[in-house]
């Protein structure tokens, strides 16, 4: 087995990514996302073809990912949320026009400047509107540090093969954290799919291809949309990824991604210490989102909750796919704030007594329920 | 199999807070543990106080986060006061007397006193007082063995600071001979 280092979640994600393949960056540094960026600075320079380029803005940097994307090219670019903001329109035509490209999010607390703190308050903007119109990327979210160098492989992978966008939506929590990792295998750059539809000059040899997203006839766009919807089912049907932790036998299931997940993990194990029957079910894809997981947990469990650091995004997802058969609990802080694990155990026991709760961190302290 | 151990180390911005925690960290890589190592990277780490948050354990871990750690390292004031009250019953103090006061209120803990930015200075070896801080909690609680811990301050030590690696082993060895008094 390879050698385990000890790495930065954002160092590791960003050596995963020269490993697969990817020879270029464009970006712009914001924290907590700057070691991506800072490493590419010094990493593809050292790689036959690699280009690091910092942009005069994101704008600039997810344009310049349309570009290289459109000529084949496996291609990334990093921000943390008001950067992404920044990237929305880019990464529409990039939907638009089915350019496959990875784009990292590592989350700081918003709306606006917001902190810098860990969050997963973009999970809206990740899964329901990472940019204007009809369209989805996929997105996929890491909870360890090996897990943000495993996960860019597949990310790219993905994209490829479904000429989406896809992006790993991590936070500042598991952008900064170190662990040990074994990192990914060098890809072999012969593993590499062919791009038929790539804009590589044709000498003459065949007909010119384009690659758009203007369709001024309405019913050339409607076609192009449901074509690409089409895709959007295959991948909801086989690409879900979840991992279910203590799940057999759990009278109540709790549902986190990413950082948010580990906080639960060890409220989970505190909770079983005590004799309660709980579980986690971690989505890893939040696009799509794991459906046939929890739709499979249903008649197994009484009761769910979701914690997030957000106000309640991921929540919806689990009470559209529970849809009234069990109460759906929540618990969260947000803002940066990472919950404790005491606090999750208290949730737990509250909603394996029989309570439906609805907690946010109102007026500044945990006030209870909402609902 | 040992149970995890939660360290918070805490101090200015400069006192090699976060480097102290990577040698914990890199030991704890090299006697095959699980580890995290999650720094605070706020404002705070620009001129204000910084912290760590560090976990061995042997089995998976959870929250990185440490709230209420077994063990604080606790490097000046500010951070003695922030952190004292959240170490659990029974759990192990350094405390660098240098900057912090030498005795505790709280009876429920085991609070060590060692002079060690005074230490560092008077060895020359000045801006070590953290690694002498790691070598007293060796001595305490044996996280790891002395020949293990070496060999973590050279994987900590960047390529280009390899000479200032032996210094860090003297560190490390005046804080493990230091008899601290508990109070």
């Amino acid at each position: 087995m390879a050698e385990k280092v000890l790495m930065k979640g954002n160092e590791a994600l960003a050596e995963a990514a020269v490993r697969a393949g990817c020879k270029l960056f464009f970006g712009y540094p914001i924290t907590p996302q700057t070691e991506v960026a800072a490493y590419m600075s010094k990493r593809l320079p050292k790689v036959e073809g690699g280009v690091y380029l910092q942009a005069e803005s994101e704008v600039a940097a997810i344009n310049m990912v349309y570009g290289a994307s459109a000529s084949g090219a496996r291609v990334m670019t990093s921000s943390s949320s008001p950067g992404v903001s920044l990237k929305q329109e880019g990464i529409s035509y990039l939907i638009g026009s089915d350019l496959p490209a990875l784009i990292v999010n590592i989350q700081r607390g918003g709306p606006g400047l917001g902190g810098i703190q860990p969050s997963q308050a973009d999970y809206w903007q990740a899964t329901r509107a990472v940019g204007h119109g009809d369209g989805h990327i996929i997105v996929l979210a890491p909870s360890t540090v090996q897990e943000m160098a495993d996960l860019v492989a597949l990310a790219f992978e993905l994209g490829d093969k479904y000429r989406m966008p896809a992006m790993i939506l991590a936070d500042g929590l598991l952008g900064q954290m170190m662990e040990p990792v074994v990192l990914p295998d060098v890809l072999d750059s012969a593993a590499l799919p062919d791009k038929p539809w790539a804009l590589t000059g044709h000498q003459g040899q065949r007909r010119h291809q384009t690659i758009n997203s203007l369709h001024l006839d309405a019913q050339e766009l409607e076609n192009s949309i449901i074509r690409r919807f089409e895709r959007y089912e295959t991948v909801r049907l086989v690409e879900q990824r979840a991992e279910c932790y203590l799940t057999d036998d759990a009278d109540v299931v709790v549902v986190a991604y990413g950082a948010a997940s580990r906080v639960v993990r060890s409220a989970v194990n505190h909770a079983r210490d005590e004799g309660l029957k709980v579980g986690l079910i971690r989505p890893i894809t939040l696009w799509p989102f794991p459906t046939q997981a929890i739709d499979l947990q249903i008649e197994k469990s009484q009761a769910f909750l979701a914690v997030e650091f957000s106000m309640g995004q991921m929540v919806d997802d689990v009470r559209l796919v529970v849809n009234g058969r069990r109460p759906v609990s929540f618990f969260a802080h947000t803002g940066g704030i990472v919950p404790t694990p005491e606090e999750v155990v208290v949730a737990i026991r509250r909603v394996i007594a029989g309570e439906q709760i609805d907690i946010v961190p109102f007026k500044s302290k945990l006030t209870g329920d909402r609902a | 199999m040992d149970k995890p151990m939660n360290i918070m180390l805490a101090g200015f911005g400069g006192q090699g807070i976060l480097f102290a925690g990577k040698i914990i960290a890199n030991a704890g890589l090299i006697d095959g543990r699980e580890i995290s190592w999650l720094p605070s990277y706020g404002p705070e780490m620009r001129g204000g106080t910084a912290n760590c948050s560090v976990v061995l354990s042997d089995e998976v871990i959870g929250s990185p986060l440490v709230t209420t750690p077994d063990v604080l390292i606790a490097m000046n004031l500010p951070s003695y006061e922030r952190f004292i009250n959240s170490v659990v019953p029974g759990g192990v103090v350094i405390a660098d007397s240098t900057m912090v006061g030498s005795c505790t209120m709280r009876r429920d803990i085991e609070y060590f006193a060692i002079p060690a930015t005074a230490l560092a200075e008077k060895n020359e070896i000045q801006g070590l007082a953290n690694v002498i801080c790691i070598g007293k909690l060796l001595a305490l609680t044996g996280f790891s063995s002395e020949d293990v811990v070496k060999q973590a301050i050279d994987k900590s030590v960047s390529a280009k600071h390899q000479d200032l690696a032996e210094a860090n082993k003297r560190a490390l060895q005046i804080g493990e001979a230091w008899a601290t008094s508990e109070c």
